[in-house]
């Protein structure tokens, strides 16, 4: 579904991947772990489209077509969602109507039905309790004055509504406390199908024991250092990163 | 979404799409303001003594203003220094005599309002909409006359109320804004040219949404309209102007007087859409848009709302305000003025309460873009005698980038300790993450613009008739096309 080649992207002229091979089949959930400032949001940036951030070279095929050269938008209906690691608030305007307004253009791309206020408020209704967050949230404006667990929720009903193909979630669970992790989690799974595909980025293991994942890689100073499979995760639990941090020759290749 | 990028980005083509200029032979006074100029002008009008005997004392207390040099200052707009005889004060199209049905019009100025999209075509009666057309200083027709007549009401031209009922005239002209009141005020009840009258009677809740539409079309000229509406006891009209202009490179001045009465029980809703020709990008050209609007509660429990979307004008100073005079008397002012590129906007509104438990409500929704300069200024005066006055201010501003700038200039004045005052203010930025954001769930940076901005405005434009309301959004959102980005 997904495959990025030797992805070399950098911000304001200082490079910040340096190399990155993944690649992503339907039904795999991947967790691209490593310490703060490796670039893990850059890397989820970079694939969502996000404007300043400058691929210097490399590839990234997405079901066949190069999703570098796709606008935002139109990554955006091809199925490719961004979690937020910090969602942002958009003044004024009420999430049922923004994720209508989102859900529609999703819909018409796709040559499928777009759902009046009454029909999206039916599916909306549902969703909100796939992922078990507030429905009063809905009729508050987007993000505005959340905390940032309903923030994080927040994210997670989104991507119930939007269904996306390529779910990249960056640290999803970044200041919940246990309870609220679990019921993201659970939010998390309850969205995995054989069909779908999830990158989770995170810095700490503890994710991982609710949403287990397929394959893990260890992202350090902008390249992927090692990657395997959920025990991985558990390894840097209790070794830290401190062992990959030193400077490194090659990256390693990441499993085919 | 209501509009795709297609349509979006083929409109933001036109920078400004009622630029057009209509050929048409326009009967015009000499350059120039002085005494012959106006009684040029009310001869032209054939106007009874009183009306020209007002404009000469209007003239000349306007004279002692230019010599003591007290154009106002205050103000947070610049221009330079307008050259008042240089305008051309009266320019009307040659017509027949007297218009007795719009086929009588000339079909060249017809189709300028067709494609402006004013409906003054009747069979727009199902619309609901009455229509009176303001063509550089003439009224040129006004629909569904007939129908109104039926139920008393009177919507004409000034120009023809002066000669069917100058008794109405006469009692109410200068009542709310007298033509010492300012400036411009005394500029416009020198040489003001036309604009619309409007009477409601007793108990009459008027059928139709009265509409005026003014256009500049002529260059060099000044429009200086002049509106009345009395509604009386227990009465009820909701009325909507909006206006155009042609671009032209030079500046032109439109310097109008409102004035509203409203008497016990009766309530007037008054709604302005403002698409006067903004200017090109640097600031050149561009309609100075000063204007005096004021409406006077003066009975009991009657009701005054303004709503204003302000999205043209090189320059816009209005302060559309409310005399709460009555008892139990509300006054209402919702606002969104937009400013992109160099347009500067100084507008706000004063509620003087003078009755008691007098009420007023103040939504001001500011937007700027490019490098556009919006400043709200607003008053509120409660007097001795307006025991439980309450009043509620919010005044908010909405940034699109980071090279425009917004201000809020609140002023209160209490004079009665038992009034009860609420302010609120917030500013927010649209800016590049809030944009990616929307484009992230799948929206066209147009569309979360759109989105953004009705959000923002949407307190405003729930207070405007429907297809007002949609055209709004419309305007806002050509407005903003390449704002960001
Ligand atoms: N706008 C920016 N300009 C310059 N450097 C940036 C910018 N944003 C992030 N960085 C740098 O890029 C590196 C990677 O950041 P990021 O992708 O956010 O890391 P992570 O998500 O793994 O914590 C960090 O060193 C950070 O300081
Ligand atoms: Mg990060």
């Amino acid at each position: 579904m997904l495959e990025i080649r030797d992805l070399h992207a950098s911000i304001d002229g200082v490079n910040i991947l340096k190399g990155v091979n993944l690649r992503i089949n339907a039904g795999e959930t991947h967790a691209v772990m490593g310490p703060n400032g490796s670039g893990k949001s850059t890397l989820a940036f970079v694939l969502a489209g996000k404007p300043g951030y400058a691929v210097t070279s490399g590839q990234v095929t997405y079901d066949g077509v190069d999703l570098l050269g796709l606008a935002p938008e139109e990554r955006a209906r091809a199925g490719v969602f961004l979690s937020f690691q910090h969602p942002v608030e958009v003044p004024g305007v009420r999430l049922d109507q923004f994720l209508r307004a989102g859900f529609n253009a999703l819909q018409k791309s796709r040559g499928a039905a777009e759902l009046d206020p009454l029909k999206f408020d039916r599916l909306l209704r549902q969703r909100v309790k796939t992922v078990n967050v507030d429905p009063a949230m809905t009729k508050r404006a987007v993000n505005e004055g959340f905390s940032g667990g309903e923030k994080k929720r927040n994210e997670m009903l989104q991507m119930a509504v939007l269904e996306p193909k390529l779910a990249i979630l960056d640290e999803p669970d970044s200041g919940l406390d246990v309870d609220a992790l679990r019921t993201v989690a659970q939010g998390i799974n309850g969205l995995r199908t054989t069909e779908n595909a999830l990158l989770l980025v995170t810095h700490y293991q503890r994710i991982l024991n609710h949403v287990v994942p397929d394959f893990v890689h260890v992202l350090v100073n902008g390249r992927i250092v090692k990657s395997g499979g959920k025990e991985l995760a558990l390894e840097i639990e209790s070794e830290g990163y401190d062992k990959y941090e030193q400077p490194r020759g090659e990256a390693l290749p990441s499993p085919a | 979404m209501t509009t795709t990028n297609t349509e979006l980005n083929s409109i933001a083509a036109q920078e400004y799409r009622y630029g057009f200029v209509t050929d048409i032979e326009a009967d015009v006074a000499p350059k120039g303001l002085n005494e012959d100029t106006i009684r040029w002008i009310s001869a032209k009008k054939n106007e009874p003594q009183f009306m020209l005997d007002w404009r000469l004392k209007a003239f000349r207390h306007w004279e002692t203003l230019v010599e003591a040099d007290s154009t106002p200052t205050w103000a947070n707009v610049s221009y330079p220094p307008i050259d008042y005889q240089d305008i051309i004060y009266y320019s009307a199209p040659k017509a027949k005599e007297k218009l007795e049905s719009l086929d009588e019009v000339d079909p060249e100025l017809l189709r300028t309002y067709e494609k402006l999209g004013i409906p003054l075509d009747e069979q727009k009666r199902l619309a609901g909409v009455a229509v009176d057309a303001i063509f550089d200083s003439v009224s040129i027709a006004t629909t569904f006359r007939e129908e109104l007549s039926k139920h008393g009401i009177i919507f004409c031209s000034f120009s023809e109320a002066l000669q069917e009922r100058p008794d109405l005239i006469r009692k109410h002209l200068g009542s709310v804004v007298p033509y010492s009141d300012n400036f411009y005020a005394a500029l416009n009840a020198a040489v003001f040219s036309d604009g619309s009258f409007c009477y409601i009677p007793k108990g009459v809740r008027c059928p139709l949404e009265l509409t005026t539409y003014f256009r500049i079309n002529t260059a060099e000229t000044g429009q200086f309209e002049r509106t009345l509406i009395i509604a009386e006891e227990g009465s009820y009209v909701s009325y909507l102007e909006g206006c155009s202009a042609p671009m032209r490179d030079e500046n032109q001045l439109h310097a109008a007087v409102v004035e509203l009465i409203a008497h016990d029980n009766a309530e007037i809703k008054y709604s302005t859409i403002q698409n006067w020709y903004p200017g090109d990008r640097d600031g050149r050209g561009g309609i100075y848009n000063f204007v005096t609007k004021r409406g006077k509660c003066q009975g009991k429990n009657s009701k005054i709302s303004w709503t204003q979307v302000e999205t043209g004008s090189a320059i816009t100073w209005k302060y559309p305000s409310v005399i709460l005079q009555g008892d139990d008397s509300i006054g209402e002012f919702y606002s969104v003025a937009l400013t992109k590129g160099r347009q500067q906007a100084d507008t706000g509104t004063k509620m003087i309460h003078v009755g008691r438990n007098t009420r007023s409500r103040i939504i001001s929704k500011g937007i700027s873009g490019g490098r556009g300069n919006n400043t709200y200024r607003g008053l509120v005066r409660v007097m001795p005698k307006a025991d439980n006055a309450r009043n509620f201010t919010q005044c908010d501003s909405l940034l699109i980038g980071d090279q425009c700038g917004a201000h809020t200039t609140p002023y209160v004045e209490v004079r009665n300790n038992t009034a009860h005052l609420e302010h609120e203010a917030y500013t927010s930025r649209v800016d590049e993450d809030m944009l990616f954001y929307c484009n992230q769930r799948g929206l066209s940076t147009e569309d979360a613009q759109s989105l953004i901005i009705n959000g923002f405005c949407k307190e405003v434009f729930r207070k405007l008739p429907f297809e007002f309301a949609v055209e709004a959004t419309r305007l806002l959102d050509l407005n903003l096309e390449g704002t960001v980005g």
